[in-house]
């Protein structure tokens, strides 16, 4: 077998599962089971492809020197006429997302065991096919194949949170699904806009994305432009960027555990992904010209959610406001664009995958007391730690890990991308990153404020216990810790995020370079507006007489 | 051979359909119980021969590879032929839909129950069979058409059976209510694309729309039109006129704004296996028309249709979802969504062939869009109408959101299907509907105007919308509580169909390249009317590619 098809395999085997599961598994457990298993082997697989890929790489090169290349590249005919192929390819940023995909699902899978009642085959199976429409996302190297699994990841989301979620889970099922839904719409035609301009430039119709985003960049900026409003209705939407956000708190909360785990693990990332593979390479003029506008959006949804967050009483909603404030340093990290540097964009990518560990394994932290209270209201919890001193340990060490203490794995992507910001005097520029860093004092102080709430303080539970009734005197009996199945769960995240804080070093030098390519394009035009303002100052006048010709010309 | 022989031989389908037609209705009023149960079965042998037939004959013939399916051998248009395999497989699944329903009609069960002499003057099983037959080879015969008489019989030949059809099927004053409404709309329709017809006979002279082998040298409307463009003449007021009069009574067939106002009721009123097949039939039926018409003009479009055109297919893609909308009724929530399908492929029909004759790939051909969404849209309107069909609440039709709300517990894998056909009609990928998307899309882009453009953004939106109704029956299915009182009905051949259909919308999703579906789609989508396969002596071959390369003078004389 060669890497080619074990990659193949990651997008095919989680498939197969799914409909194993639906056909076959008529006991309860098996369905967990078989999930169990197929998660762990497609974690064991692209853990093997990991390793090949970071010995190897492409043509004898290390991964993490490699040349920023697709490697692995391979693909399948789909429709011929339409252009359109199943060809799949992996680049460094493309590894590391697929890692985290394939780590978060089996711990996901483990902490469902108990989640779910009843309809356990449709539960673990849309897991399955989401983990398949994941990773296909990641890979995919045809923008059709790549929108295919960016849309189909709805589906088994609308399931997911539909029927497995809490009281309000109709709405926020259907808000979730018809927000993004009419986002990606509007992508779509922006999309077919680019595979219609490239093939007038070099007469074949197809979806390849290393040809598109090369004939896009000769767009014409308000061309580009264009493209890039249609890519962010999309994008935006799922990331979210703060004004279009509003349909993720509820989603959030609504949803259950797994759902929302994954929610904010992986698929948040798509849009951050889509923004950083197709916006920047592909229309970088207007990604340049829009850079300033985009940071403010992305600094307002910095501050304004986290101001959200410190006023917020649901633990759930909290974290899933939280993740919006985040998301908010990633996008400003990618549009960080500047000359000489690109350290933004390598933080963001770098933010993508700790966000996805830390605000991940803290969906799972409230998912274990909610299971043990049914409740979310932070009001009714104080002083877990006396009663709970696990579940307080892991929440306490997420919650740093988020916020950004140094040493966690949060820490790096934040700095990162402030710094990215702060260097970028040609598109944002110091405000931006003052304004940003204002939004981590805000993060720590309403996690830890959060924190303070709960874990600490005199002991307060909320009235339905839920294990053995409450004695006579109004006392209630003290609620079990973790058992050895949760445990078993935070633990790989909790020494991800460890080791991703302590040492980021290999991870930030293989991205290098597949990112520096994706800004490359970008930087370019930024090279040749500062040469064109040296032109300016010599001779005014000039320029002005070119300005007009390239203004005709357009 | 002569030349009735030969524009005989190019409608074999349809022939084989008439006698399987005619065979049906005799046989319907037999006095054995037997002899009479057999009507379907000729019906669906028939439909078969119509595919197995031309594609038998295409496989035999291997010195021309590549070639789509002939029909029986002789020159037939590669859209027609396309078309006509469509028909015919959809038929078919229609069939399996709707094979009981002639069973259930009180009157027919009467007959059946008692042992009394047969009396053949109540039974409509025959009937039933016989018309949809008829119904189908007059869909045949619009996607073939190459004249106007020729394609206003066809056009009636197509509907008057659905008149009779809807009636009989349903023992409701719905039924009788929506086959009024349907009757004398469709009256007024044809009343309109035949004046229509008349006004372009009148301005051109002829009534033949392309050549054909058969008519060879003759002027038609399609030279007499390539020749005014040629002197730069502006086509007569008249010709615009009449094309716009043909397309607005055309697209009564269709259910496109303003035409549509009888849509929600007929399709509500209609047992629902006859929704499926109004549906799609008459659809299909109106679409090879307008392609047909349209074609003799080329496109781009003149300025007066393409605005005609562009404000039907904004109005009716936006009528039909935001009505969707509001519907409490699932039969009425999916009639409208048929209308705003029509107005998604409004927008194909305006985009045309012209990049595609220019040089450009298959994808730039909005007729190919058109084409390729009627089987997609003609699978999962299919499914999801047969499911509802499968259920019953209290003996009548399940048609609301409750007789639906929580059909997964009961009934899975109608649940199954009803939601694949739901996400396909959405346009979700990889489901059928999404590639009839993009086939139906891309084209616009082609013609490089931004009112195309600005189309494509809005009916994109607009499938944003539709997709609330959409998800709200698939709520109603998965997340609702079950009713008690909604049973299934035992229609294994209706399940069946529904099955097929659902599958044929994930399995075309995916595999439609492989399946060679899109390949034939290609050669389909070259200029409608357009003989690319000539008849099979070689002889003729030679001498019809010389003359083909003249293109006849209007002068030549009238047809």
């Amino acid at each position: 077998m060669n890497a080619p098809t074990l990659m193949a395999l990651l997008i095919i085997l989680p498939a197969l599962s799914a409909v194993l599961i639906w056909t076959c598994a008529h006991r309860s457990g098996l369905a967990w089971a078989w999930s169990m298993i197929s998660t762990t082997l497609i974690f064991a697989l692209s853990l093997v492809l990991f390793v090949w890929s970071w010995r190897t790489g492409a043509d004898g090169e290390r991964l993490i020197n490699s040349a920023g290349d697709f490697f692995h590249t391979q693909g399948v005919a789909w429709v011929d006429n339409l252009g359109l192929r199943f060809s799949m390819g992996m680049d460094s940023i493309t590894m590391w997302l697929v890692m985290l995909t394939t780590f978060l699902m089996p711990l996901v899978v483990l902490g469902s065991r108990s989640a779910v009642e009843s309809r356990h085959r449709e539960f673990f199976g849309w897991l399955m096919l989401l983990q398949a429409a994941m990773i296909g996302t990641f890979i995919a190297r045809d923008l059709i194949f790549f929108y295919v699994c960016f849309e189909f990841t709805l589906i088994p989301l609308f399931f997911l949170i539909g029927v497995f979620g809490s009281t309000d889970r109709l709405k926020a099922a259907r808000v979730f699904f018809l927000y993004t839904f009419t986002g990606s719409m509007l992508t779509f035609a922006g999309l077919l806009y680019v595979a219609w301009y490239s093939a007038g430039i070099t007469g074949s119709w197809t979806f390849d994305i290393a040809t598109l985003t090369e004939s896009a960049q000769t767009m014409s900026t308000s061309q580009q432009g264009m493209v890039l409003l249609a890519l962010l209705a999309g994008f935006a939407v799922k990331v979210p960027l703060f004004p279009v956000h509003t349909w993720l708190p509820l989603a959030h909360t609504e949803a259950p555990t797994a759902g929302s785990v994954i929610l904010a693990g992986v698929l948040l990332k798509l849009g951050t992904y889509g923004l950083i593979r197709f916006a920047l390479p592909m229309v970088p003029e207007a990604a340049v010209d829009f850079a300033p506008y985009i940071g403010v959006f992305a600094v307002i949804g910095i501050l304004y959610t986290a101001l959200i967050c410190w006023v917020q009483k649901d633990i759930k909603k909290l974290i899933a406001y939280s993740s919006v404030s985040h998301l908010g340093f990633c996008v400003l990290g990618i549009f960080a664009i500047a000359g000489n540097q690109h350290l933004g964009q390598s933080g963001a990518v770098l933010y993508m995958v700790n966000h996805g560990l830390a605000t991940g394994a803290l969906f799972l932290c409230v998912g274990m007391i909610y299971e043990r209270f049914h409740t979310r209201e932070m009001r009714q919890y104080g002083g877990i730690a006396a009663v709970m001193p696990v579940w307080s340990f892991f929440f306490v060490f997420f919650c740093l890990a988020s916020v950004g203490l140094p040493g966690l794995n949060g820490f790096v992507g934040e700095f990162l991308t402030t710094m990215g910001t702060f260097l970028s005097r040609e598109t944002l520029g110091i405000g931006y990153a003052v304004a940003a860093a204002f939004g981590m004092i805000l993060g720590a102080i309403y996690i830890l404020y959060m924190v303070g709430k709960i874990i600490f303080g005199p002991l307060k539970l909320p009235e339905s216990n839920g294990h053995g009734p409450d004695d006579q005197h109004g006392h209630h009996a003290k609620p079990r810790d973790l058992n050895s199945r949760e445990i078993t769960t935070l633990v790989p995240l909790a020494a991800a995020c460890l080791f991703l804080g302590l040492y980021p070093t290999p991870m930030l030098r293989s991205l290098d370079r597949s990112v520096e390519q994706l800004v490359e394009p970008a930087r370019q035009v930024l090279v040749e507006r500062s040469r064109n303002d040296e032109h300016a100052d010599t001779a005014l006048v000039q320029i002005d007489a070119r300005k007009l010709e390239e203004g005709t010309d357009r | 051979m002569t030349l009735m022989g030969e524009k005989l031989a190019t409608i074999g389908p349809e022939m084989v359909l008439s006698v399987g037609a005619l065979l049906c209705l005799f046989l319907g009023l037999a006095r054995s119980a037997r002899v009479r149960h057999a009507t379907p079965l000729i019906a669906g042998v028939s439909l078969v021969l119509c595919i197995v037939g031309p594609m038998a004959w295409s496989a035999a013939r291997p010195a021309a590879p590549g070639e789509i399916a002939l029909v029986l051998g002789l020159a037939a248009t590669p859209m027609a032929a396309f078309l006509k395999i469509t028909i015919a497989s959809i038929g078919l699944l229609l069939l399996l839909v709707s094979y009981r329903t002639p069973d259930q009609l009180p009157q027919n069960i009467e007959i059946e129950r008692s042992g009394a002499a047969f009396d053949p003057g109540q039974t409509t099983r025959g009937e039933f069979f016989a018309f949809f037959l008829m119904s189908l080879a007059g869909a045949m015969l619009c996607a073939g058409a190459d004249g106007l008489v020729w394609l206003f019989l066809a056009l009636e030949l197509t509907s008057l059976p659905t008149y009779i059809m809807l009636v009989t099927t349903r023992q409701s004053t719905l039924a009788r209510e929506a086959t009024v409404k349907y009757f004398f709309l469709g009256a007024l329709a044809v009343a309109m694309f035949l004046y229509g017809f008349t006004l372009i006979y009148g301005a051109t002279g002829v009534t033949q729309l392309y050549t054909t082998p058969v008519t060879e040298g003759l002027a038609t409307v399609q030279s007499v039109v390539a020749e005014w463009r040629q002197e730069g003449q502006p086509l007569p007021l008249m010709l615009l006129v009449g094309m716009g009069l043909a397309i607005l009574g055309i697209s009564f067939k269709i259910a496109a704004v303003p035409m549509h106002l009888y849509t929600a009721d007929v399709y509500q009123g209609a047992t629902t296996p006859m929704t499926a097949f109004l549906a799609f039939v008459p659809k299909t039926a109106g679409f090879a028309s307008l392609v047909l018409l349209l074609g003799t003009l080329g496109w781009p479009l003149p300025e007066p249709i393409a605005a005609m055109l562009w404000i039907m297919a904004v109005l009716t893609m936006t009528v039909g979802n935001v009505l969707g909308l509001m519907q409490t009724s699932v039969k009425r929530a999916l009639a409208y969504s048929s209308i705003a399908h029509s107005g998604y492929m409004l927008v194909g029909l305006l985009a045309g062939s012209a990049a595609m004759e220019a040089g450009q790939p298959v994808v730039a051909s909005g007729i190919a869009g058109i084409l390729f969404y009627l089987v997609a849209y003609g699978v999962a309107n299919l499914a999801s109408f047969g499911v509802l069909g499968c259920l019953k609440r209290q003996g009548e039709e399940a048609e609301t959101y409750q007789d639906i709300s929580g059909l997964h517990h009961r009934h899975p894998w109608l649940a199954a299907i009803m939601l694949i056909s739901l996400l396909s009609l959405i346009g979700l990928p990889p489901l059928v509907g999404f590639l009839g998307k993009i086939y139906l899309f891309a084209p616009a882009f082609f013609t490089g105007e931004p009112a195309m453009i600005w189309l494509v953004v809005i009916a994109l939106i607009n499938s944003a919308i539709s997709a609330v109704y959409y998800l709200r029956i698939a709520a109603a299915i998965y997340f609702g509580q079950p009713s008690e009182e909604v049973e299934r009905d035992e229609q294994t051949a209706r399940m069946t169909g529904s099955g097929i259909a659902a599958t044929a919308a994930v399995v075309l999703g995916l595999g439609a390249g492989a399946l060679g579906l899109t390949d034939m789609l290609a050669k389909a989508a070259d200029q409608p009317g357009k003989v690319l396969i000539q008849p099979a002596d070689t002889d003729g071959d030679e001498a019809a590619s010389e003359d083909r390369s003249n293109i006849p003078s209007a002068t030549a004389g009238r047809n």
